[in-house]
């Protein structure tokens, strides 16, 4: 009996901290944003009016949830579809072909995602500098010298969020890559070996081995595609832009953001953060079951 | 048909090589040159920045990081870091050790609806519950104010690293458990035949065993944490408490009026050099650890 008391009492103490902390910070916040989506309210006052679904159809009104809308959804798709196929192709590479200097290959791709996105954010303004950044002195190498009429990278509604694409990619491909090294390194090599004596060649062995036999770790890889997006296209917009030019670079949650504390209304401000929770949660949901396919053993 | 293809590709072997080397080395050089760059151009001096950038710097110029560190207070900004992250590990690991533990090993009332509920944790993205996690420390601080006129909870870095530790919880007890279900049950029963109790049984017998684990845990959330500015620039917003990824934001705004390049520079090393330092040290464990924490977005 005395010991049953010391065992609960332990249960207790190990997990008491974690939970309590675990609820003010995490849950009590989470179930926030939906309540709060539902009252218009300034924040700072205790003034708060319940106002149903009106942040909604606000949100549904406007253009600029629509823009932010647009430059996520074409962010996503970009940048899961390009870092996607590098990060592949570079995996099947380093794992599949005997080349020396893999492992500094491996160091080197992964640094990237070591690095603060403010940091990253930093040199990429650099690089797209308008007058002597990287990118345009280099485009002034074919240009015979001279470059009068300079790219804006970042200065152009048109062209900044495929320049913050670049960024991302940039960012991304390391991890992903690894992720990809990983599941490739558990299939048993005598697959290869003996499809290579059926004749077939790299390119055949990658589509017929390769892929399928990691498929399961795609999908995962894909869900994460969307929920890091979401966010890193946040954090990059942030420390790159601000929005700008002129909104033309906003997306979801620096949207969310921008009205929650510019604005001070923080109700409409949560309405974008439960929309944006749906819609990645669905988007998740819809991925997953197109991509489904029978799980090869092996 | 077979033989076909095996013969032009056996045909070209070194050509096929060639290709291969080329491609990893564009993108080696992508990911080189760009940092390299920021390294070179945090020793130019302010006059070097207007001509091309392809130009190595005339002589080292020291100045650009003593200015990032005193002027451009990166130094105390650095400290306020060194602050938090150590902070926010050590509560981290006190709470999510124990709790990771008892969760993975012990049958108890609300196991299973603990271990869904941190599972589902994993899926809440920290930026978007940070205004309401503003809001809850602003209305605690507006209330101290009122009953004992003082603040506590907003600008206060001990906050901040409470904060940080409890949104890495889900992803750290996730991957803390994982090592401790795969662990044999006959440790801690020879343990307790021994007269071990249960507190001893996991500082001196569980944990050690887990050390490799603990380590991916730490590798993995100080990169995040010393690299975190959104909470950081949102609950603190006195000058004086900012940590680095928020003061190199200032550093950037600034530059862009005051023309102030090489100090930029400098203070964009200042911020990278710890985390690449780190990294060479134990890429391989990093690397390693992505398998079983690859779960972080």
């Amino acid at each position: 009996m005395k010991n049953k008391r010391r065992r609960s009492g332990f249960i207790a103490l190990c997990v008491t901290p974690a939970i309590v902390l675990f609820i003010i910070f995490m849950i009590i916040p989470t179930i926030d944003v939906f309540r709060m989506s539902l009252y218009r309210w300034g924040g700072y006052t205790a003034e708060k009016t319940f106002v149903g679904l009106q942040n909604f159809s606000t949100l549904f009104a406007s253009d600029k949830f629509y823009r932010a809308f647009q430059n996520s959804i074409l962010l996503i798709v970009i940048v899961t579809i390009v870092t996607f196929f590098f990060a592949i192709i570079f995996a099947a590479i380093l794992t599949r072909e005997k080349i020396k200097g893999q492992n500094f290959f491996r160091v080197i791709f992964y640094i990237p995602n070591i690095l603060s996105i403010v940091v990253i954010s930093a040199i990429f303004s650099a690089i797209y500098d308008p007058n002597n950044g990287l990118l345009n002195s280099f485009i002034a190498l074919f240009k015979g010298g001279t470059n009068d009429t300079p790219v804006l990278w970042l200065g152009s509604p048109k062209i900044v969020i495929y320049s913050i694409a670049i960024a991302m990619v940039w960012q991304a491909i390391g991890y992903y890559m690894v992720m990809y090294m990983a599941s490739m390194a558990n299939i048993p090599e005598s697959l290869y070996e003996s499809a290579a004596l059926e004749g077939a060649g790299r390119i055949k062995q990658f589509t017929a081995i390769t892929l399928p036999l990691i498929w399961t770790n795609i999908r995962t890889t894909l869900t994460f595609f969307i929920i890091s997006n979401i966010n890193m296209s946040f954090l990059f917009v942030k420390a790159m832009t601000n929005s700008g030019p002129d909104g033309a670079s906003s997306v979801f949650l620096s949207y969310m953001y921008q009205e929650a504390y510019t604005n001070s209304s923080y109700g409409y401000g949560m309405a974008i953060g439960v929309m944006v929770f749906l819609f990645s949660f669905a988007l998740a949901a819809i991925l997953n079951a197109v991509t489904k396919r029978e799980e090869i053993e092996f | 048909m077979g033989n076909k293809e095996e013969k032009r590709l056996q045909g070209s072997p070194k050509l096929v090589k060639f290709f291969i080397y080329l491609v990893l080395a564009l993108l080696a050089v992508t990911i080189i040159v760009p940092v390299a760059w920021v390294f070179v151009a945090s020793i130019k001096e302010n006059s070097e920045f207007y001509g091309s950038p392809w130009v190595l710097p005339k002589g080292i110029h020291y100045q650009n990081f003593i200015d990032a560190w005193q002027k451009a207070d990166m130094g105390s900004y650095m400290l306020n870091s060194v602050i938090v992250t150590a902070l926010a590990l050590a509560l981290l690991i006190i709470i999510a050790l124990p709790a990771a533990y008892v969760l993975a090993r012990f049958k108890f009332l609300g196991r299973g609806f603990w271990n869904t509920m941190f599972m589902a944790g994993l899926f809440i993205n920290v930026n978007y519950i940070v205004v309401p996690i503003f809001l809850m420390l602003n209305n605690g601080d507006i209330w101290l104010r009122q009953t004992f006129g003082g603040t506590f909870f907003l600008n206060n870095l001990f906050i901040l690293a409470l904060v940080y530790a409890s949104t890495a919880l889900p992803f750290t007890i996730y991957l803390l458990s994982g090592y401790f279900k795969s662990l044999a049950k006959d440790y801690e029963e020879a343990a307790y035949v021994d007269g071990a109790g249960y507190f001893y049984t996991m500082v001196r017998i569980i944990m050690p065993m887990a050390k490799p684990s603990i380590v991916t845990v730490i590798l993995f959330n100080f990169l995040s944490f010393w690299n975190e500015y959104i909470i950081s620039m949102t609950l603190l917003t006195k000058a004086e408490l900012k940590t680095l990824p928020v003061g190199l934001m200032n550093l950037m705004a600034a530059q862009r009026s005051a023309v102030q390049y090489g100090q930029m520079y400098a203070g964009l090393v200042i911020v990278m050099l710890p985390t690449l330092i780190l990294y060479m040290c134990v890429q391989k464990k990093l690397t390693q650890g992505m398998t079983i924490g690859g779960l972080k977005g």
